[in-house]
């Protein structure tokens, strides 16, 4: 098992963000640090652009995603719908 | 109420960088200035590269023409990467409006057959010719010198491919989605014999070694022809039968189009002027690719056009080499 | 209109990579060169993935919004008078080491993705590399940008560029970046990409930036992570190259491990002024080196290369070494730059007494042991006014260029030397891993200009370290140099604060 994590800006639109990975990823842990907000899970990771839409109140691209990242790890599977990390091991 | 702010003690000890200090004087410098001068390593390089052992990494040889500072050649319009997404955010925010009406208002519907079909054979191929440009414009900018230049040559490289994006648009517009339209296009750039001159003088740019050569040919002599023919006047005739909604599509290629001929000529003037043996190797190579081009370009303009559209575009590209004090 | 409706990855396609063509009238192999030279086998292009299907609309919009928003920052940070939120002056010495040494990387990393963006023959690649290329330039502008604030009221980042091309320590990045970008393009991707953007800035930018929020440090916070936000796509890229190579042809294995072995050693050498920055120069503390190693690399890239095992690929040649060494480098090089502290572009100092008990619980194994020793006694000698720089001009390692202070890994009170003969020449290194490297391509590393070497031949002006720094450096000595008691930016940090 190996974990896959994606990291986030502290703002208030990663905040929606971050519920909605919670709500999508029941078993990942998150990390709040000076300034960004660190979110792990083992082997596979989804943000579904359904349930930020959800959390929001409106439409959300998927590539908007970018404005508010810092940094991840795992195998990068973006389409319309979601983008998920995950590892293969 | 008073505030008493302590200014006295926080006077800055100095106004700018140290190199801007020694080109410019001390004095504020401008956000464009602090991120575009002396940004390129000059000495003390520590390898050859492996793949041309014979020129350091940065290397001022690559090209004929010589400059005694490379940083001459200021960006008129002061783009540095902020002031450059900026602007062409601008642009795109006002051509995806115009895509989305197009797409919203079903316009391909008011399309002729025949306008369609010059679509497809004379403008969506110009996309290739614009994948051209991204790759001539981007091997300026890795072989180039200096700052002042190859950031704009990077962007232009960039504007090239978002070009090449939305003329791609404009066939998936007029296909309903499904990209036959790009086909066909393709096909017609790959075997229609009216194209098979631009696109072998297109592989042939691709393999100049000179990147000063490869600019000049690229943004002075290829785009004086293609945004002359077929942004301006293919739009003006498909204007004048009846496929008026074009225009919308062509806008952000047009106001690029003068915005960056701003650029360029004022970079060819610059270079021209430091030199006669510059000016004099610049006439050189656009009267090679000039004749080269006409050439190519003659079959498919044409097709399109009388003989006169070619002429035209020909005197227009003579009238900005003459203008930076190029000799023909 | 019988419309089979595209979705995302195929209208990318068309958008991108469809645009080239086969050549019929110019040979290809002269339009892109460089595909051949180093070995690696490209059957199909087409094969590979695209991971982020940005188009240029969408670039030009997101990147500017981000822009917006860094520069409405830069404007408040300025005109707030930004600089006096910092914890301490110390702390600016961190962005003075960054802005000469990490900034002219990323306008290498701009001139290097332009390279490699021009010359693959495959377009999908060529775009990533391409956006890669512009977004490394704006992170080179965006540092300059943050800095100019500071620049205007602390000494040693105002000729960051000039000095960058000259200064000792300084040849350290410099080299490694002019090592990836005179390889071939596909070693500059598993330089660049892989090893460094993937495996190893999160080392430098993560913990860095957290510790720049921590210091009170808006204006470097703010570029940091705006920069990190390209970053997650540039390290995207560095993981589909390494996926798409492996998988392209066997032959291409061994070629990328001796690859990954070279640049993994290549970028921990480099990152321990990163781990000196954040064990000694961040007053308030996010992490230790230790720490961030450990979530970073050991963790983060453990995860990775097991994914990668099923390529043939292992953990980097020398990794066990790192293991032990995430407990010493950044004493040892806070000690190497306290020791040479008058010929630095940045301050230099003895950690606090209440540092130093930090350094002590985060190296339980160490600190105590070999390291608290040492400032206890330079504690003891600047009491007297005794405080000692070192004259001696160091002797350099030839591949990674840093002053030879590293000690055996076993024995931290043995400094590690090696030596290669090569055509009759003696070359000295730091380690295994360096002289492993150079033992490979002896023909490449002997070109390396050792700024020490360069001084004694007479190439860097005047006959004294004193004139160098000053004529042929550019430093203004007294200002930029030495430790910071007595510096005139601690001086001025004091009127400011209205402190005595």
């Amino acid at each position: 098992m190996s974990k896959v994590y994606i990291a986030l800006q502290d703002n208030d639109t990663s905040r929606y963000i971050l519920e909605a990975i919670e709500e999508d990823n029941p078993t990942a842990t998150i990390n709040h640090m000076p300034a960004m907000i660190r979110i792990e899970n083992e082997d596979y990771l989804v943000v579904k652009r359904s349930t930020v839409e959800e959390k929001m109140g409106r439409d959300w691209d998927v590539q908007e995603l970018h404005l508010n990242l810092i940094t991840l790890g795992g195998n990068v599977d973006e389409d319309d719908e979601q983008l998920s990390l995950s590892w293969n091991s | 109420m008073t505030i008493e702010i302590k200014t006295s003690t926080l006077e800055p000890i100095r106004n700018t960088y140290a190199n801007i200090e020694r080109r410019f004087g001390d004095k504020p410098a401008t956000r464009y200035q602090e991120a575009t001068y002396d940004l390129q390593a000059e000495t003390n390089f520590h390898y050859r590269p492996l793949w041309q052992p014979d020129k350091e990494l940065n290397d001022k040889t690559r090209t004929k023409i010589v400059m005694e500072d490379w940083y001459a050649l200021k960006d008129p319009r002061q783009f540095y990467y902020g002031a450059y997404v900026q602007q062409r955010a601008k642009m795109q925010e006002q051509a995806e409006n115009n895509y989305a009406f197009f797409e919203k208002r079903d316009l391909q519907a008011y399309l002729s057959e025949s306008s369609k079909e010059k679509i497809i054979r004379f403008l969506i191929p110009v996309r290739h010719i614009e994948h051209t440009a991204n790759l001539n414009n981007m091997y300026a900018c890795s072989f180039g010198y200096g700052t002042a230049l190859t950031q704009a040559l990077v962007y232009n490289a960039m504007d090239r491919l978002g070009i090449a994006q939305y003329l791609s648009r404009i066939g998936l517009l007029i296909d309903g989605n499904s990209g036959d339209s790009l086909i066909q296009a393709k096909e017609h750039w790959m075997q229609d014999p009216i194209w098979q001159g631009v696109r072998a003088l297109c592989e042939e740019l691709t393999t100049v070694e000179d990147w000063f050569e490869v600019m000049l040919a690229q943004n002075l002599v290829m785009d004086s022809l293609v945004y002359e023919l077929f942004i301006d006047q293919l739009d003006q005739a498909l204007n004048a039968e009846g496929a008026r909604d074009i225009a919308m599509l062509l806008e952000f290629m047009q106001q690029w189009n003068k915005e960056t001929t701003r650029w360029f000529d004022s970079v060819i003037k610059t270079v021209a002027s430091e030199s006669a043996a510059n000016a004099e190797q610049m006439s050189i190579w656009v009267k090679h690719w000039r004749a080269k081009a006409a050439e190519a370009f003659a079959p498919v303009i044409h097709a399109l056009f009388d003989e006169t559209s070619l002429q035209q575009a020909l005197t227009l590209l003579d009238n900005r080499s003459r203008k930076a004090g190029l000799t023909l | 209109m019988s419309a089979k409706k595209l979705n995302l990855k195929d209208k990318y396609r068309l958008l991108t990579r469809d645009l080239d063509w086969e050549y019929s009238y110019s040979d290809r192999k002269k339009a892109f060169p460089y595909e051949e030279f180093e070995g690696i086998k490209i059957t199909d292009w087409s094969k590979w993935e695209d991971p982020f299907r940005l188009t240029m609309d969408a670039y030009w919009k997101y990147q500017a919004e981000k822009e917006k928003k860094l520069y409405a920052i830069f404007d408040a940070f300025a005109q707030n008078n930004g600089h006096l939120n910092v914890t301490d002056p110390r702390y600016v010495n961190a962005i003075k080491l960054f802005l000469t040494a990490v900034s002219p990387l990323e306008y290498q990393a701009f001139q290097g993705y332009a390279h490699v963006g021009r010359q693959f023959g495959g377009a999908g690649a060529r775009v990533a590399c391409q956006m890669q290329s512009i977004d490394e330039l704006r992170h080179v502008q965006t540092q300059i940008h943050a800095m100019s604030h500071y620049n205007k009221y602390f000494d040693g980042f105002q000729d960051w560029s000039h000095m960058h091309d000259r200064v000792w320590y300084l040849s350290v990045p410099k080299s490694f970046f002019d090592d990836a970008r005179s390889a071939g393009p596909f070693e500059f991707l598993i330089a660049i990409s892989f090893s460094f953007e993937y495996v190893l800035t999160n080392l430098l930018f993560v913990p860095f930036m957290s510790g720049a929020a921590h210091n009170g440090d808006m204006a470097t916070v703010t570029f940091g992570f705006s920069a990190q936000s390209d970053e997650a796509r540039h390290m995207t890229l560095g993981l589909e190259i390494i996926k798409f190579l492996l998988e392209q042809h066997e032959d291409n294995v061994p070629i990328v491990q001796k690859w990954i072995d070279k640049w993994f050693w290549r970028g921990t050498r480099m990152l321990s002024v990163v781990a000196m920055m954040m064990d000694y120069m961040l007053p308030n503390k996010v992490m230790s080196w230790k720490e961030a190693w450990e979530v970073y690399f050991e963790e983060a890239g453990g995860a990775l290369f097991k994914d990668l095992a099923r390529y043939g690929i292992r953990m980097p040649k020398f990794v066990e070494i790192t293991e032990k060494e995430k407990e010493h480098v950044s004493h040892q090089a806070w000690w190497i730059f306290y020791n040479h502290g008058h010929a630095a572009g940045f301050h230099t100092w003895i950690p606090s007494d209440q540092e130093l008990d930090w350094l002590s619980e985060k190296y339980p194994e160490t600190f105590d042991k070999y390291y608290r020793p040492r400032w206890e006694l330079a504690k003891k000698l600047e009491a007297e006014g005794k405080r000692f720089y070192t004259q001696a001009l160091p002797q350099l390692c030839t591949t990674c260029q840093i002053p030879m202070g590293f000690t055996e890994m076993d024995d931290p009170t043995q400094i590690a030397y090696r030596d290669s003969v090569y055509n009759g020449e003696r070359y000295h290194f730091c380690s295994d891993g360096c002289q492993h490297i150079f033992e490979d391509e002896p023909e490449k590393y002997v070109q390396s200009w050792l700024p020490v070497h360069q001084i004694y031949q007479g190439n860097c002006g005047g006959a004294s370290v004193e004139e160098v720094l000053r004529d042929y450096y550019q430093m203004n000595l007294g200002a930029d140099n030495l430790d910071i008691k007595g510096s005139p930016d601690e001086q001025r940090w004091k009127e400011w604060k209205g402190v005595a």
